[in-house]
Order: structure tokens, then C-alpha cells, then sequence
């Protein structure tokens, strides 16, 4: 009822194919649109922006970067901690060397910076593959967090070996630093995710995301068919790479401000980066914002269920939190082995048939 | 989409909750993760002393306190959640017992106009009140540790350490590597040899840097650790035979915790500290009396006397008198974070009040003022006597080299003042 193509006519090429080509999927997409920048900015404060929605967008952005190298084109990487943190740094010496530019631009450039870093780091994913590959990018993961902690040039030499994100602006609105107005964090990532997301979706769509799903299913069969695996991986890499770098840089720069490399861009955050991709289905986008959403929100609303609401030990609630959040991606797994993302395409085709079944 | 608004509507419930006339003392507190063992004495040390004036006293000022804890697992973007959903409540002053978490908050916290106070860990520099408006760090900060320390090490030595080996072995985190800055300096100074071995987080794994000591057989040991990384290192230690009062940590790395699991091996090792230890003080009765016999106790309630117990204690006693210096100056009772800003900036403590307290010699005295937010700087040393499982105060805390640090501190704050267009504020 609620969700059908009978009468949704097109009446030419570029109607059948575009992004959304179902009305009620269409109107729904604008309706999230509008939502988040027209009303949220609006209603926003600290708590909602540095709590919940800032984690909640940077870490879709690096799940649509990592989706893209694992779920698109089947390379398996563990180093996202280490190449957000490369964005991280990147956006910080441009940061610190050029005061007078724009943040846009930093942004952009730390994800260029990324997206080199990861081209070097994907070249071993021509010879390796599975497993050996993962194993690979781990390494980069290590040696990424070791150079940082290591060499004094890229924190400044500061005497802690801490990044500090000095105050920058956008159009003269201040988007770092302490004074920054949560709306205006808010919408500087938003912007940032929404369009990660289209460039994404339309690159999967697209020739570049088909040679990187023919590597996926089947490289050999690939290559025959004429898909040049070189530059379907590295592009692959870069793309993913640029992603998960302006994810680093916003991370750093906006969200949490000072930046410590091991405990921030440490190992975990590879694997709760793959959680989130791994949950909210491999080869979807709207996938990478539903593990977001899953593993960011759901902490914080255990945390305000046991703490807040029933007043139990904040320990206890630490440790429950494990278990329900641990719990919950065994169940989600059993039950939809192809992450959220599946539950949704199969809720979608229960609905075009609700509420008269066959 | 359902969880967002199961969320929203929750974050509403929290938002509107009632306002009454309290003093609100977040305690962002870590009793989960690799660092609980260290995070849970603190926090119960810090909790039982409010309860305690609650119970005793009614409150300070006749105002109740109102404890708001956080956990923040000793993680960053925990710690972030935790100030984002507890300032709103009136919260006065934070103490993270965090480096890590402190440099998040100093920026946050200046703009926001809370004060924090990082009781011996943070941002070193912060001691110069005049570029830190709301950041505080008295009685002692980690350059005055690693100053005490050699200062102890040249007493032993007969005030002559040239040509010595200390090895530094640290945390390798903002929080490990403070000190370096400093020792390196002072090696300078008295011509040691210094070596820094960094550990990594959370510092299980550290057999290379012990075979390292064990091949260059340093003189003495320091070490700035946290957590698990202590008991590692002080096995590791005995391991090697490396006699173990020539092996000291910061005040951060002595603790019973860190100590018991190497058994009678760990007779002897030295930790530098910025107050007494054990429970011999008139205050630890009303405790007993008031908080431990009524079931009031936070955590388990069996922390009561342990190092760390402590210094929540007395980190709690130092807010809990800068409340009524702030009350006392504003004349209002319920007190606003402004208020309690000023009233640390202007807190004395003399030996007169610890002993009103029942605290009689439990820290040093010392004063703070607007361009010195760090106090007098005043360190001791503790000794770890495995036969009896007690620390004892083997030094008297003595004053450390201002001038080596001050000049640092001047450096450091300095450079913070200009990347972030800070103009002085005291005179």
C-alpha cells in the first residue's frame, strides 16, 4: 500500500534511472533532507550535537569510505583507524600552516592526502588478497599510529605529542574550537556526509562501482571480461581512503578537538569501523548509516536507560552496555546475516505487498 | 530511525529534570576498562567524603551536594559524552582523572566558564593561571614530580648526580610523555644520563624495555604509569633483579594495585606523592561512623584507606573548601560555576584548617592566586613495605626547582596563549 511502483510512471531515461526511482522512496529521501538541515539545525544544542549526532555523521562518513573497499570491491582492511588518523594529522598541519583558509578546503585536502596514503598502501592488495590483505592493511594500521606518535613534525612538537585543533572558520562561523555553535558543527558535517553519500551512490551505480563489485564477486572471471584490476582496486582505495580521511579530519578537527593518535585512531576503532559496515550490510550506503546509527546511538541510550532513567551503578550499566550491544550483533547476525540494510530491503518488499498478501 | 526517537524522547525527559537548590559535583569516574583499578579507589574516595558532609554536616553550607557520576572508561569521546550531559545540570567543577580527557575539556571548559581541576595530571603549563583562566592543578603538577624525584635522588646522592644513568620509563600517551621536557632539562642541569623507554597502551607487553634496562643498567628508574602498566613494570623489575628502591614512580604509579601482585619482590619501590597515605586521621572515623557503618559507601566500600582512596579524598576535600571559599566571598550559598571559579582561585590551605578538618599534616599548604593556579609545588616520597602491605611517607614533601620549571611553564603557556589569541587577564 504504503510502497508501490503501480502508477508511478517515467516517461524517460533519465527518470527509470535515477537514485531513487520508487515516488514514496523518493519523497522520503527529501523528507530526511529537510529534516536534517532545515529543522535540526534549529533545535540543536551541545549535548545532541557533541554526543550524539557529531559520532553518529563522522562515523557514517568512514563507513561509506570503508563499505566501498569491503563490501563494494571485497578488499578487506583493518587499517581504518590508521588512515582517519592520516586525515587527522593532515588537516592539522594544514590547519596550523595555513590559518587563513577556508576549513572546506582543509577538509577536502586532508582527504586527498588520505586518498595517496591509501593508494601506497592498497598497492600490496594487487598481489594479496582475503585474509593475507587484511593483514596487510594492519600492518598499515601500526605503522601509521607508530609515525605519528613517533615524529614531533606532524604534532608540532608539542610537548605532550597531542593535536590541538586551533579556532578555524567557514564564511567567518567558527566550525572549531570551543566557541564553535553546535548547529553550526552540525551542518558542517552534515554537509560533508551528504555529499560523501551521493558521490558514493552514484559511483556505485555507476562503471567504476561495477568493475569494483566484478572484482568483488569474482576477479579472475573479472579480468577475463576485460575489468582492469589494477585501477578497479587502487581507485577503490583512493575513494575509500579520501573517505575515511575527511571522516579522520572531521573527527579530529570538529568533533572532539584534541587528539591523542593511540587511544583515538587505535586499533578499535578499525574494527568498530568494520562493525558498523559488517552490521549495517556489506555493498549498501544506506547500510554504512544504519551500523552507524547502531553502534553509536545505542550506547548512549543503554547509558541514559540505566543510568538516568533506572539510577543504577554507573559500572553496572558499563558493563551491561558490553553485553546488550554484544548480544544484539550476535542476534542481528543470526537472524540477517546481510546486516540492517537486508532487513530493511525485506521490510520494504513486506510493505509493497501490506496490508493484502497473496 | 525508532531508536533516534526512543533516544529524542529520553534526552527530553533528562532535559527538563527539576532544578533545586544543590551544589552539583559531577564525578566522571572510570570503574570499567583497563584503568578501573586506579579509576574506582578515586571515585569512592571522592564520592564518600561529599557523602560524609551531607551526612555529618548537611552539605557545605548548608546546601546538600548533589554527586552526578559519569563513566567514562578512561576514553576520550566517553569522556566528551559525560561534560556534554552533565554541564547542563549546574555542574561546578570536573576532575576527569584524565590527562587525555583534561585536554579535551580545557578549551571546553573556558568556554563554557566550569573550572577544572586536574589534581596533579593534565596540561602542565596550566599552572600559569594567567593564560589558563578555569583550569587549575594545584597542590603539585608532573614537571614538579619529575623535579622531586631528582631532587630526592640528589639528596641520596649527596647532592652531586653527574655521570648517573636514570632511565624513564613511561606511558606512551600525552600523559607519559609530560615529564621528558622537564628531565631533560634537569639532566642538563646535575649531568645525568637519561633514557626514555616508551610503553604502549595499555602496557602488558614491556619485556623489551626491561631487557634494555637490564642490558644498560641504569642507576635509577622513574617511571610515569597508569593502570596495568604498573604491576607489569614492577614485576618486569623484579624479574630482572633491579633493586627496587632505586625504581621510583609518579604518584600515579603507587598504589597498593600496583604493588601486591609482585608480592615480597616489590619490597622497597618508591612513589613520589602530593599527600599522606594510611588512615591515621581523625577524619577516617567520621567516615567509618558516617558513611562505611550507614551503608552509604560508594562502590564496593572496600577501598577505605588505600592510596588512591585518598587522593579522592583529598581531592574532594580541596573542592569541597574552595566551595566555601566561593561561598564565603559571594555570600550566597548555592554558588554558581563563576563563583566557584573564584573561590578556588583564592583557596588557602594552612595547616590550621587541615587539622579543623581532621586532616591534621595529610598535605602540603599552600595558596593559589590568579597567576599561580598550581600551588606551592610541595613533593614527598612514599615507600612500599611489602611485609606489612603499607605505604609510608619516607620524605617530608619538600619544595621542588621552580626555577627549571617556571621557566618551562612560561615557555609552554606561552605558545598556548598565541595559538589561541589569549590576553592576560591577571593584574
Amino acid at each position: 500500500m504504503f510502497y508501490r511502483e503501480a502508477g508511478d510512471f517515467k516517461t524517460s531515461y533519465t527518470d527509470d534511472s535515477q537514485t531513487f526511482p520508487i515516488k514514496f522512496d523518493r519523497y522520503r529521501y527529501y523528507v530526511v533532507l529537510a529534516v536534517g538541515f532545515g529543522i535540526i539545525p534549529f533545535i540543536i544544542n551541545d549535548y545532541w550535537a557533541n554526543a550524539l549526532l557529531l559520532p553518529f555523521l563522522i562515523y557514517a562518513i568512514a563507513a561509506i569510505g570503508l563499505n566501498i573497499l569491503v563490501g563494494y570491491c571485497g578488499q578487506v582492511s583493518l587499517g581504518t583507524g590508521g588512515f582517519m588518523a592520516v586525515g587527522a594529522y593532515a588537516c592539522y598541519k594544514l590547519m596550523t600552516a595555513f590559518p587563513d583558509v577556508s576549513m572546506f578546503v582543509h577538509v577536502f585536502l586532508a582527504g586527498g592526502v588520505t586518498a595517496i596514503v591509501g593508494v601506497l598502501f592498497g598497492l600490496p592488495s594487487l598481489r594479496i588478497k582475503g585474509f593475507y590483505l587484511a593483514v596487510a592493511t594492519l600492518a598499515a594500521q601500526f605503522f601509521l599510529v607508530w609515525l605519528f606518535n613517533r615524529v614531533p613534525w606532524f604534532y608540532n612538537y608539542s610537548a605532550s605529542g597531542q593535536i590541538n585543533a586551533p579556532e578555524r572558520d567557514v564564511f567567518g562561523i567558527i566550525i572549531t574550537g570551543p566557541n564553535a555553535p553546535a548547529w553550526a558543527t552540525y551542518l558542517f558535517c552534515l554537509i560533508f556526509l551528504a555529499f560523501c553519500a551521493i558521490i558514493a551512490r552514484n559511483l556505485t551505480r555507476g562503471t567504476t562501482g561495477r568493475s569494483w563489485m566484478a572484482i568483488r564477486d569474482m576477479d579472475i572471471a573479472a579480468e577475463i571480461i576485460g575489468v582492469n584490476p589494477l585501477k578497479a582496486k587502487l581507485t577503490a582505495f583512493a575513494v575509500s581512503s579520501f573517505f575515511v580521511g575527511i571522516a579522520g579530519a572531521l573527527f579530529f578537527a570538529v568533533y572532539l578537538g584534541a587528539v591523542e593518535v593511540g587511544e583515538v585512531f587505535g586499533i578499535q576503532k578499525s574494527f568498530l569501523v568494520l562493525f558498523m559496515v559488517i552490521i549495517g550490510g556489506l555493498g549498501s550506503i544506506f547500510g554504512s548509516f544504519a551500523g552507524a546509527a547502531f553502534l553509536v546511538l545505542l550506547p548512549v541510550v543503554l547509558k541514559v536507560v540505566g543510568v538516568d532513567v533506572l539510577g543504577w551503578p554507573t559500572d553496572i550499566v558499563a558493563h551491561l552496555q558490553l553485553v546488550i550491544v554484544g548480544a544484539l550483533i550476535i542476534m542481528f547476525l543470526i537472524l540477517e546475516p546481510h546486516g540492517l540494510a537486508q532487513l530493511w530491503r525485506v521490510t520494504k518488499e513486506k510493505l509493497r505487498l501490506w496490508p493484502f498478501p497473496h | 530511525m525508532t531508536t533516534k526517537l526512543a533516544t529524542m524522547a529520553l534526552g527530553a525527559l533528562m532535559a527538563a529534570g527539576p532544578a533545586l537548590a544543590d551544589l552539583v559535583i559531577p564525578d566522571l569516574s572510570y570503574r570499567t576498562g583497563p584503568y578501573a583499578a586506579g579509576g574506582i579507589p578515586f571515585s569512592d574516595g571522592y564520592n564518600d567524603y561529599f557523602t560524609l558532609l551531607n551526612e555529618r554536616d548537611g552539605g557545605i553550607g548548608g546546601v546538600p551536594v548533589r554527586m552526578v557520576e559519569c563513566e567514562t572508561g578512561y576514553n576520550t569521546e566517553k569522556g566528551v559524552e559525560c561534560y556534554e550531559s552533565t554541564k547542563g545540570e549546574g555542574a561546578l567543577v570536573y576532575q576527569p582523572l584524565s590527562t587525555g580527557i583534561t585536554y579535551q575539556l580545557i578549551p571546553k571548559v573556558t568556554a563554557d566558564g566550569i573550572p577544572l581541576h586536574t589534581m596533579g595530571y593534565g596540561r602542565t603549563s596550566a599552572k600559569n593561571g594567567d593564560v589558563f583562566s578555569h583550569t587549575f592543578n594545584y597542590p603539585a603538577n608532573y614537571w614538579d614530580g619529575a623535579s622531586g624525584a631528582i631532587n630526592y635522588l640528589l639528596e641520596e646522592n649527596g647532592g652531586d648526580l653527574s655521570g648517573k644513568k636514570i632511565a624513564l620509563v613511561y606511558h606512551n600517551s600525552a600523559y607519559g610523555k609530560e615529564p621528558i621536557r622537564t628531565l631533560e632539562e634537569l639532566s642538563k642541569k646535575h649531568g645525568f644520563e637519561l633514557a626514555a623507554l616508551p610503553v604502549d597502551h595499555p602496557g602488558q607487553e614491556q619485556k623489551s624495555q626491561w631487557l634494555q634496562i637490564r642490558r644498560d643498567k641504569p642507576d635509577y628508574v622513574l617511571m610515569w604509569g597508569w593502570g596495568v602498566m604498573n604491576q607489569v613494570a614492577v614485576q618486569e623489575a623484579a624479574n630482572i633483579r633491579f633493586p627496587m628502591e632505586n625504581f621510583i614512580g609518579i604518584w600515579w604509579s603507587g598504589s597498593e594495585n600496583d604493588v601486591l601482585p609482585a608480592g615480597e619482590a616489590a619490597n622497597g619501590y618508591k612513589a613520589l606523592t602530593f599527600h599522606n597515605v594510611g588512615t591515621d586521621f581523625p577524619v577516617f572515623d567520621d567516615i567509618q561512623k558516617y558513611v562505611v557503618d550507614t551503608g552509604k559507601a560508594a562502590g564496593a566500600g572496600d577501598q577505605v584507606g588505600t592510596v588512591l582512596y585518598n587522593r579522592g579524598l583529598y581531592a574532594a576535600m580541596l573542592a569541597s573548601e574552595a566551595v566555601k571559599k566561593a561561598q564565603e566571598i559571594s555570600g550566597n550559598a548555592d554558588i554558581t560555576p563563576a563563583e566557584m571559579r573564584d573561590g578556588m582561585e583564592a583557596l588557602e590551605i594552612t595547616e590550621a584548617k587541615m587539622v579543623e578538618l581532621g586532616l591534621p599534616n595529610f598535605g602540603p599548604t599552600f595558596s593559589v592566586s590568579c597567576e599561580n593556579h598550581g600551588g606551592d609545588a610541595l613533593v614527598g616520597v612514599t615507600q612500599w613495605d611489602a611485609a606489612n602491605k603499607t605505604w609510608s611517607l619516607i620524605s617530608e614533601f619538600k619544595a621542588t626547582d621552580g626555577d627549571v620549571i617556571g621557566a618551562l611553564i612560561n615557555e609552554d603557556s606561552a605558545a598556548y596563549a598565541a595559538e589561541n589569541n589569549i590576553e592576560s587577564r591577571c593584574n
